[in-house]
């Protein structure tokens, strides 16, 4: 399924209740009811729509974001926005181009993703081996997961003082605590997701005298997986809430530098397109997880369609 | 008290399954009170019960999943389960689901995929279980349990849960591969046509014990129409607490 048919679905609800509101006929029209029983044509009284529209969905939903920049440009056109405390979309946009030209954007936001990219892959890596360890064996459940609990209920960024005492202020404390952010959120969610894989397919496969291995791999973990993948998504937005907070520390280059250097300098408009990157960053993570959602789940594509 | 239970169940000869005074109680409530039954090779058992009456308890004891149990039970090794429901690994090939367990090897392909052609899904082999209707899944789980020449079948209301027509279709499927494979059979239903139908003898599970045993002595093409048929059915419909008129 599709991003955009996936959106489709959702909001077929809504288009339906619209429908509602519209003329509900419920009294027969004798001009187009000759038979004069009070028959009525069953494709005019549904609560679905007949056709979507034919621009597509996605388009549709760009609609919001559009008026939203529209408004603020107006607004700031007609000066009822400070320009020094709110400057206009097309204001943002060029400095946005500015900062490009000089290459400087690219610096940065190349350093932020470094270190999102560093921590990401070592917290995938102990989140789904703790997870793997808890979830498979009863000594490891014993030893790890109650641990990871006490972990996940501490807010991961009043580590940071620790994290900063034990690796300094150079890049490691930054990935550390990116990857503490992953780690939590990939094990809490893959550890669930193997101790909840469907019962009844366990007990079916060990009655084909499926072994512990088999059992593994031709079932448990890729029952697992939808799990896991829940987790990844609430990792990657996770990892740049915890990006802004790494970057507070002594960052020589990053997003988060050129935030507070535009703090200091009283720079709003290098706010503001910072808050874009942060979005458009964080949409592009997003719109990854569905990816690799709909090219690792395809057994279950099948039944979206049913 | 078991004295007083005539052996309704037991039978002669090599068997294929041996249960004697088989026993098991949620807390202080009896499931199975000594429940004994003796299935000869290649026979063909119905065990018919109403809901609650143990019948479902009983197989999954035979099939292993529940070994809280007390008495002297013996089965063959090579066995295989039909649930009501399929259970299909939703993520596994239609044929890797029924190859699942054993060896991956080309000649287990191979078999798989003449098991599947035996229940006519050959061209399946390579879907998503998801994208199946319910009787191509039902037919699936019953390649599953015969590519492993299984000595002992065990069906667990396996049409329960599928519509009239399929369940006519599906009938006939599993007499067919009954007849080319033979094994013991041991079908759970409450459906006494059902039962009738397929079955070498059928048996009634009353309150945890063999309340009657009946051989089917319907000839084959067995019809609803003979009266023979609708003798027994009237009989199993009574000891099932059901008065067919």
């Amino acid at each position: 399924m599709t991003p955009a048919s996936a959106s489709l679905a959702s909001t077929a609800s809504v288009d339906a209740l619209a429908a509602c509101e519209g003329d509900l006929a419920w009294e027969a029209d004798r001009s187009t009811d000759p038979t004069g029983l009070g028959l009525v044509d069953p494709r005019t009284q549904g609560i679905v729509p007949a056709a979507a529209s034919r621009v597509p969905r996605w388009l549709q939903r760009l609609l919001g974001p559009v008026a939203l920049i529209v408004a603020w440009q107006v607004l700031s056109m007609a000066e009822i926005f400070d320009a020094r405390t709110t400057p206009g979309p097309a204001t943002v946009l060029n400095t946005a181009f500015v900062m490009l030209g000089s290459g400087e954007l690219q610096a940065h936001v190349l350093a932020s993703l470094g270190r999102v990219l560093h921590g990401l892959a070592v917290g995938v890596a102990l989140g789904v081996a703790g997870a793997l360890v808890s979830g498979l064996t009863r000594w490891g459940e014993n030893l790890i997961d109650a641990n990871m609990e006490i972990l996940h209920a501490v807010p991961n960024f009043a580590f940071l003082p620790v994290l900063i005492a034990w690796f300094g202020i150079g890049e490691e404390p930054k990935v550390a605590l990116i990857s503490l952010s992953v780690c939590i959120a990939v094990y809490i969610n893959t550890y669930s997701a193997i101790r909840n894989v469907d019962a009844s397919l366990v007990e079916a496969a060990r009655t084909f005298g499926v072994g512990r291995r088999e059992l593994i791999t031709a079932v448990i973990l890729p029952g697992a997986l939808p799990g896991f993948l829940v987790g990844l998504r609430l990792a990657l937005t996770a990892a740049w809430l915890a990006l802004i907070f790494a970057e507070t520390i002594n960052a020589p280059a990053g997003l988060g530098r050129m935030m507070s250097d535009a703090r200091e300098y009283f720079r709003v408009d290098v706010i503001f397109v910072l808050l874009g990157i942060y979005a458009l960053l964080g949409l592009f993570s997003l719109a990854l997880a569905r990816f690799l959602e709909a090219r690792l789940l395809s057994w279950r594509r099948a039944f979206d369609g049913a | 008290m078991a004295l007083e239970q005539p052996d309704f169940g037991t039978v002669g000869g090599p068997l294929a399954v041996q249960a004697l005074d088989v026993r098991k109680a949620f807390r202080d409530h009896a499931v199975l009170r000594d429940l004994s039954l003796e299935m000869r090779p290649s026979e063909f058992v119905a065990l018919l019960g109403r809901s609650g009456s143990g019948k479902s308890t009983f197989l999954r004891v035979l099939g292993a999943l529940d070994a809280e149990v007390e008495g002297h039970i013996r089965v063959p090794r090579r066995r295989a389960v039909v649930f009501q429901d399929p259970r299909l690994m939703p993520w596994l090939s239609v044929l890797r689901n029924v190859t699942l367990g054993l060896p991956q090897t080309q000649e287990t392909r191979q078999r798989g995929l003449a098991t599947l052609a035996e229940v006519g899904l050959h061209d399946r082999a390579q879907a998503w279980p998801r994208t199946l209707s319910g009787g191509e899944a039902q037919r699936v789980a019953l390649a599953r349990a015969m590519v492993r020449e299984p000595q002992l079948l065990l069906l667990d209301e396996p049409f329960g849960a599928l519509d009239a027509l399929t369940r006519i279709r599906m009938h006939a499927l599993l007499k067919d591969l009954y007849q080319r494979h033979r094994p013991a059979v041991l079908l759970v239903t409450h459906d006494v046509d059902e039962a009738i139908l397929l079955a070498d003898r059928v048996l009634v599970l009353t309150e945890g014990r063999i309340s009657l045993s009946a051989p089917v002595e319907v000839p084959a093409p067995r019809s609803r129409s003979d009266p023979r048929f609708a003798a027994l059915r009237r009989r199993l419909l009574s000891e099932l607490g059901v008065d067919a008129d």
